[in-house]
Order: structure tokens, then sequence, then C-alpha cells
């Protein structure tokens, strides 16, 4: 890498309508947002106290300074709806990642062993769901899942059960719809990393007397740790911070937090305590990202 | 390979298929049943379809969506573009790091807090909420995926070309639109692409960022289910669906085409025995 340059006028041209937008629009708000985690909340418009204004003196600042209060981080810890919304998001999304690395794998694994002019099509039809609506896919689920929903008509014509399963508004529906939204973000990924992979390896590790079960678990498996990391992550992440389909496909108990964080904010205009939960919920998601990319970092050393 | 594992294969896939596409296929034939209930087929009918012509409310939303996608993945493809030529061309220019994350964060982040961020910003600054709003929402929710899908495309294309067009005479603008431009220029209409349909579908960050006089398909999506599956939104559902189908359907035409044509011109530049005569 080249050492720090300083930036032609034209270039700073270039770089200035990003890097405004930015500021303007996404770091400008989320300073306001940290602003107002430690401010009080107030019955008003908008619902909370300034800490403080750009027209204010020192003077004023320092006064209004004053009503600091962290009280919105106290009541994250000790609100039961908060903490529980947190270890509930995690787990949910956790658990989702999980079901979905195991439903993906094979899928992935049969579409990178496909013959190769066949991989361009299966690879389009995977992620073709990936460009239709979000909140579709989700809603075509509150028809499988409900009560008189086609799964229980099925199961019933079938005689496998006698009563429907109460399976929609149970946070096994949450999981179902966030495996079922975020299956391409685990595919894609997963097969680019066993697309990769050399055939080769895995015909030298079966001339060397390892089962089929041995070749996978000790060639393709370990090759494909990058895709797996990478699609973890893909569904983790948003999965934690997930509205509509714990709103939709959960019922009143399944909490997740950015649920609750969308229920403080427009129900009851608590904007202090769902700012807090927005600020501590990007500092719990930067926490795997951070790891992931320290692994990484350490990777590349170790292959110099 | 073993049969065995050939249809191990062929099964595992058909399985996954029909796992992606089942819901979709369901809901898109539910929508021309004539019963309003989701477990009774009441015969095929249309009238789902003809009853949203006349739904005004559902037809100035979908109006609103539409101008609100068109508008803000160009504003989002344009920044994009500005945002990857940096982070591609100017080095290790300083506040590097800043920008980088800056132009990356947003993918990473839910969005009920870039949400919520927006909100609390256009209130603080007193700006009446409504289309202008919901269209800043949207540029800055999908920007990150515009510079991502052109920046890869920059990293592809070698920066000796443009520097040997600039040593032939060419300013850099000129070298940039004349050379690298159009190797992007696919990258580019996808990232446009991604955009519109990321802003179309959004339900979140619309929710924060817009005001009564601009409420969105999805919005009026999202308020009728939440009070259950109704056969309208079943026939809306199919028209998106459908929409999709034929954009993706025609995008994978073009591209079968160019390559065909890709390989014809091979062919033609060096013949092999088989095909000289």
């Amino acid at each position: 890498m080249s050492a720090r340059r300083k930036l032609s006028l034209g270039e700073r041209l270039v770089i200035a309508a990003p890097y405004l937008w930015i500021g303007a629009f996404f770091l400008a708000p989320m300073l306001l947002v940290a602003k107002i985690s430690v401010s009080q909340s107030v019955l008003a418009r908008p619902p909370y106290r300034p800490i403080f204004e750009f027209s204010d003196s020192l003077a004023d600042i320092w006064s209004k300074a004053q009503n600091f209060t962290l009280d919105s981080y106290r009541a994250l810890v000790s609100d039961t709806l908060y903490v529980e919304s947190y270890l509930s998001s995690l787990t949910i999304a956790a658990i989702s990642t999980l079901i979905t690395l195991i439903v993906a794998y094979p899928f992935a694994l049969a579409m990178a062993r496909a013959p190769e002019r066949m991989r361009p099509i299966l690879i389009g039809l995977a992620a073709a769901p990936f460009w239709t609506s979000f909140l579709i896919r989700v809603y075509a689920w509150i028809a499988l899942l409900k009560d008189e929903g086609l799964i229980n008509n099925a199961l019933i014509a079938l005689g496998v059960i006698s009563a429907p399963l109460q399976m929609f508004a149970t946070p096994g529906a949450v999981v179902v719809g966030i495996v079922y939204s975020y299956l391409p973000f685990m595919l894609l990924p997963l097969y680019a990393a066993l697309e990769r992979q050399n055939p080769s390896l895995r015909e030298a590790a079966a001339d060397l007397g390892a089962s089929p079960a041995q070749v996978f678990l000790r060639v393709t498996l370990p090759l494909s740790r990058e895709g797996i990391i990478a699609g973890a992550l893909l569904v983790f992440i948003p999965a934690v911070g997930e509205f509509v389909i714990p709103d939709l496909l959960g019922g009143s108990e399944t909490l997740m937090i950015g649920r609750t964080l969308w229920n403080d904010f427009f129900s009851n205009h608590d904007w202090p305590a769902a700012s807090a939960a927005a600020i501590a919920l990007v500092a719990l998601l930067l926490i795997p990202l951070l790891l992931w990319e320290r692994a990484r970092l350490r990777e590349e050393e170790r292959a110099q | 390979m073993s049969a065995a594992s050939l249809w191990a294969r062929r099964a595992t896939l058909l399985v996954g298929f029909v796992f992606l596409y089942a819901p979709i296929v369901i809901l898109a034939v539910m929508s021309f049943n004539a019963s309003r209930l989701v477990s009774v087929w009441g015969g095929f009918s249309t009238k789902w379809y003809a009853a949203l012509l006349e739904n005004e409310q559902l037809l100035r939303s979908a109006k609103i969506s539409l101008a609100a996608a068109l508008t803000s993945a160009a504003i989002a493809t344009l920044l994009g573009l500005f945002a990857a030529i940096a982070l591609a061309r100017f080095g290790c220019f300083r506040t590097r790091m800043l920008f980088f994350g800056a132009v990356h964060a947003p993918l990473v982040l839910p969005e009920v807090v870039l949400g919520l961020a927006l909100l609390t910003c256009f209130v603080a600054l007193g700006v009446g909420r409504g289309f202008v709003t919901l269209v800043i929402g949207h540029v800055t929710l999908t920007m990150c995926f515009t510079t991502v899908a052109i920046l890869a495309a920059m990293r592809d294309c070698d920066p000796a070309l443009e520097e040997a067009a600039m040593d032939l005479g060419a300013t850099p603008p000129e070298a940039f639109v004349r050379v690298a431009l159009p190797q992007i220029a696919p990258a580019v209409i996808t990232a446009y692409l991604l955009a519109f349909t990321l802003s179309l579908d959004d339900l979140i960050i619309a929710s924060f960022a817009t005001g009564p006089g601009a409420t969105t398909l999805p919005m009026r999506i999202y308020s009728q289910v939440r009070l259950g599956v109704s056969p309208q939104i079943n026939a809306i559902s199919t028209l998106l669906l459908a929409l999709v189908a034929v954009a993706l359907g025609l995008a994978a035409l073009v591209s079968y085409w160019r390559a065909r044509r890709n390989l014809q011109a091979v062919k033609t530049a060096a013949p092999t025995p088989n095909n000289a005569s």
C-alpha cells in the first residue's frame, strides 16, 4: 500500500458527495441517538430533554449537562423486558443460524458438485428469492403455519394429527421465518467456498483410504470454513435486529430487541430508552464483527 | 461418481428448491382463490385483482413507492459510484478508514437503528417528514449496497488502462468515463437494480422516515397483513413477484445471449478446424 497522500481538487470533489451524505444522514444522526440516550425522558415533542443545542452558549451547555443521565442504560440492565429481549434475540438468532447452516450445507454441496453447465442456473435459482420482497416471503408463511393453515390441514387430512398443532405465533415460527428468509445469504458464500475446492484433494484422501465420511469431515468441511463463517455472520447479524419476522410470525410473548425497540419508540414514545437500546444493540453486534476481522487479520499474517 | 450419490444430490436439490419456492407458489395460487379462506378452494377467480384496481389507497401507495425507488436508486448509485472510485483509486488517503467504515456500516446496522437515527435527526432539524425524507432514508440505506457492488467491479478493472489513456492525453475524468466506465457498466446497472428493489421492499426505514402524506406500498401491505391473511394482499404480492420473475428472466436471457455472442466472436477470431468450413 502506498504512503498516505494528499488528494487533488478533482479527487476531493468526487469524495465530497458520498462523504457529506454519510456525514449528514448517518454519522450525525448516530451521534444524535447517542446524545438522546443520555437525556431525560419527558412528555413533550420531541419527548426528551436535550443535553445541549448547537446554538447554546458554553454556560448553557454546562448547566444543561447537569441533566446528563445514564438512567436509560441502567434501565436496560434492570428492566427485565430489555434483558429478556436481548437474550431471546441472541438465542433465536443463534438457533436460526445453526439450522440455516444445517439446511444450506447439503444444498450448497449439491450445487457445487452439479455438472458445470448446470451451476449458473442453479445458483440463479437459489439467489432469485433475494430479489423478491422480504415482506411478502414472510407473509407467505402465515398461510402455511396458521392453526387453520395449509400444513395443519394437510397433516389432519393425512391422519398424522387429529387437532391442529400450534405453530403460528411461537418462537419456532420465528426461527422458520428466519431460516427461510436468510437461506440465500448462507447458500451463496457456502457455494462459493465449496465450488473453489479442488476435487483432486478429495480423490487423494480417498486413495489414501479415507471413507466418504472421513473425506467430508477432514477435507471438505475444514476447507469450507471461510464460507461457513461468512454465511453465519450474514444470517446472525441481521437476525438479531430483525423486526418484521417476529412481529408477523411470533406471538406477543416472542420478544426480540428490534420489536421492543420499535414499540418503545412508536407506542411508548420513550426515545431515550429506545436510543439506549439501539446503542447497546450496535455495540453487541460489533463484537462478532471485530472478532471475525481479528481472525482474518491473523490468518493473513500467517499466510505471509 | 456413484449412482447413489448422484441421486442423493438430485434429491437434495429438489428438496431445497421446493423449500425455497413452495411458499411463494402457494401464495400465488391462493391469489386466484375465489374463497376468502386460506384453507378452502372456492374455485378460480380473478376478482381480487379487479378489487385491487379499485383500491385507490393501495394504488397511490404503489405510485409513491415506485417514485421513491426510482429516485433513491439513482442517487444511491451515483453516490456509490463516487465512493467506489475513491476507495479503489485514491490510494491510502487520510481518513480512508473512517470513510470505509462509514460507507459500509449501514450494511451490518439493524434497520431499526438506522431508522431511529434518521427520524431523530429529522425531528431535531425540524424537517417535515414526507416524500423527500423517505428518499433520503432510502438513499442512506441502499448506498452501502451500491458501493459494495461497484467497488467489486472497480477492483477487477485494471488501473493501468486508465493510466495509459492519461499518458495518451486524456484528462482523469475522460479516462474514467471512456475506459473504466464501460467495463464497470454491468455492475453499475446491477447496483441500480439492487437499490431499486431494496427501496421498493423496505418497510422499516420507510416507517421511520416518511410522513402521513407518503405511505409506501410495504407499509400498506404490512398494516393489512397484521390483521391476517387477505386475498387482496395475495393478489398484489403475486403481481410484485411476477414483476421480479419477468425482470430476472430477462436479465438471464440477456446474459445468456451476451455469453453466446462472445463465444461466437471468439470462434470467428480463432477458427478451429471444426468450424472453419
